[in-house]
């Protein structure tokens, strides 16, 4: 299991390296920094001076080295946009994104596994047949769409909701600033979040089906009826637990991708998060902003990929107990 | 070129074939077809079946703007049959002009993709050793990454090497190049697992026995092999790169107001959204879910034709 762990970290550090080779070669030669930070009219010798000063003319390889360190400090330079720290920006905008990831991820969580249940339990049922069609619908729709057919209904047509940016409930808590803890910050959340759920709903759903449908056949569930145990327990205790390891996996990549497609929900609702910034580096082709935003997503998944793997040794005994031997004296 | 005999004989085989049967026995997949070839010939035919010529501006009268469609309200125009947007241009000709680019950069990039993808998995899996490690590696780092976000760093890189005027003539091909290169991770991988398995089979020994150059046994002997697959995946993949086309123009980045596909289309609407304007979004958005919807249909039913366990 050690050496397992450790391989997984070794993979992950050569996926952040590549990461941030990439990046790096973005900051460094698309686009030319020293052309962002000076006039028009400044001379030659000026610009080869500052490119001097700041370390632009040593070896590519001492470059990336000093821009990991400076990454790993948090410290990507000046947007070439708004002249403010890369960092900085990302960070005012950080809380913004993850509230609505969090919240878009119980939604799919919290409906997605017992709608799964349901339908893998009761394929014939007509309520099934039509949670199954509507969810391939649900795959169709883009979810930019998806967005606008909410804000036109709940907040154009019937007014219920708001449909821009987080709305006047913020609560400010010094460096974090959430939603979380008032009526109308809730209530702003509600749209995006189910926006940004939608796909990674139907994904869930449809997998959970699929996989209960195949458990529901094995004979240890005949067994475990045969021994007179309740469906709850047939059911819950022994199905689901087993259809858990691919949900996780899935689960776990698919929170990855909220992080990612809240560029999209984020664009519709003008919700202020790193997403919209990110677009807004796209379209101006601010490289700083976009080369942080790459490494931090690279980031995150690599955490989250790193989870999921620890995560299956919760879940499965049998990873466990391989090489247990070697594990009984200690833990 | 064939002969006559040879094109009723093969038509002969289609007609027998399984694939032929599974299609001809799911209702829902006739019908997504139908519509999937609908959507693709009023797409290709939209100069002579569109009634308006949208995007040329000599056409237009603002006096025309903002009319809803016929059947909502009375001060709708037969001209204008599903309303106009706020520069006065017919909105269902928009989306027949719309459809065509829509359908042609999803194509189009999933051909880059397929293109692209089938080349390195060949390399890769026939080839093996430092090539083979260094593409697959790439492809892990890519596939961490969701598609929508490697193909809207590409575009970003490519603004920040040329022009704005300069990138909204080429847009087309960078939106193009951007969603190929996000999409062919998926190609390779399999290309690669198939002719891991073919290259050790009889005939692509006997071929090297018989003196056949690697590049020749590659395309002629192992990729006819390694098609079925490949289709599927671009069948579902046609279906994502429409999406995914439509996502980047939505946010921007992808086709100029210009020259709008579904998604610029569907931004363009979502601007005037608040003032009740629906039209101008929803048609467009329902032709793009529409065309998805059935593509993807499509794509599952191929995906299972094709493939003999689920049966």
């Amino acid at each position: 299991m050690l050496a397992f762990i450790l391989r997984r970290i070794l993979q992950s550090i050569a996926v952040l390296l590549t990461v941030g080779v990439v990046a790096f070669s973005l900051f460094r030669y698309v686009g030319d920094p020293i052309n962002a930070m000076v006039g028009q009219d400044t001379s030659m010798e000026e610009r080869a001076a500052l490119r001097d000063k700041l370390g632009l003319s040593d070896p590519a390889p001492l470059q990336f080295l000093r821009f990991i360190g400076n990454a790993a400090q948090g410290k990507f330079g000046l947007s070439y946009r708004t002249s403010e720290p890369v960092g900085r920006l990302i960070l005012e905008r950080m809380p913004a994104t993850l509230e609505l990831s969090i919240c878009a991820s119980l939604f799919v969580m919290v409906l997605g596994i017992p709608m799964g249940v349901y339908t893998g339990l009761y394929p014939r049922h007509w309520s099934s047949r039509l949670l199954q069609a509507v969810s391939l619908v649900g795959v169709s729709l883009p979810p930019f769409l998806i967005g606008i057919l909410l804000i036109l209904l709940f907040a154009v047509v019937l007014r219920w909701l708001p449909s821009f940016g987080r709305g006047s409930g913020t609560v400010n808590l010094g460096w974090w600033t959430t939603n979380f803890l008032s009526w109308e910050g809730i209530k702003a959340l509600i749209l995006p979040s189910i926006t940004l759920g939608l796909f990674q709903l139907t994904l869930i759903m449809r997998l959970v089906r699929s996989e209960m449908l195949e458990v529901m056949r094995t004979d240890y569930i005949k067994f475990a009826r045969a021994r007179g145990l309740t469906n709850r327990a047939v059911n819950f205790g022994h199905a689901l637990k087993n259809t858990l390891m691919p949900v996780i996996t899935v689960a776990g990549l698919q929170l990855g991708a909220l992080i990612a497609f809240a560029i999209v929900t984020e664009t519709v609702f003008a919700w202020p998060g790193v997403g919209q910034l990110f677009i807004q580096s796209v379209q101006f082709s601010d490289i700083p902003v976009m080369a942080a935003y790459l490494m931090l997503i690279g980031f995150l998944f690599v955490i989250i990929n790193l989870v999921v793997d620890l995560l299956y040794f919760v879940v499965d005994p049998r990873l466990r107990s391989q090489g247990g031997a070697a594990r009984v004296g200690g833990h | 070129m064939w002969a006559d005999t040879d094109v009723k004989a093969w038509l002969a085989r289609a007609a027998d074939s399984d694939v032929w049967w599974s299609f001809k026995s799911s209702t829902l997949t006739i019908v997504a077809a139908g519509a999937t070839l609908l959507i693709i010939a009023i797409a290709l035919l939209s100069p002579l079946l569109a009634p308006h010529t949208p995007f040329d501006p000599a056409t237009l009268s603002l006096s025309d703007g903002l009319k809803p469609p016929v059947f909502w309200s009375a001060d709708g125009d037969w001209t204008f049959p599903l309303g106009t947007d706020d520069q006065g241009r017919d909105v269902l000709s928009s989306i027949m002009y719309g459809t065509r680019l829509s359908l042609l950069v999803g194509f189009a990039s999933v051909v880059v993709a397929m293109v692209l993808g089938i080349t390195l998995g060949l390399l890769s899996g026939y080839l093996g050793g430092m090539l083979d490690a260094v593409i697959m590696r790439v492809a892990d780092v890519q596939l961490t990454f969701p598609a929508i976000l490697v193909a809207l760093l590409i575009d970003g890189v490519v603004r920040g090497l040329i022009s704005v005027q300069r990138h909204d003539e080429i847009a087309i091909y960078v939106i193009v190049g951007a969603i190929g290169l996000s999409f062919w991770v998926q190609y390779a991988r399999t290309v690669r697992s198939s002719v891991l398995v073919e290259k050790n089979k009889e005939y692509v020994q006997a071929a090297r026995v018989i003196g056949l150059s690697p590049l020749l046994i590659m395309v002629r002997h192992v990729l006819p092999n390694v098609t079925g697959p490949v289709l599927v995946i671009a069948t579902l993949n046609l279906g994502l790169a429409i999406i995914s086309e439509a996502t980047l123009s939505f946010l921007g980045v992808g086709l100029p107001s210009t020259e709008p596909s579904l998604g610029t289309l569907i931004r363009l609407g979502n601007e005037v959204l608040q003032s009740g304007d629906w039209w101008i979004t929803v048609f467009p958005g329902a032709t793009l879910a529409a065309l998805v919807l059935a593509v993807n249909l499509l794509g599952d039913w191929l995906r299972d034709a094709l493939n003999p366990k689920l049966r």
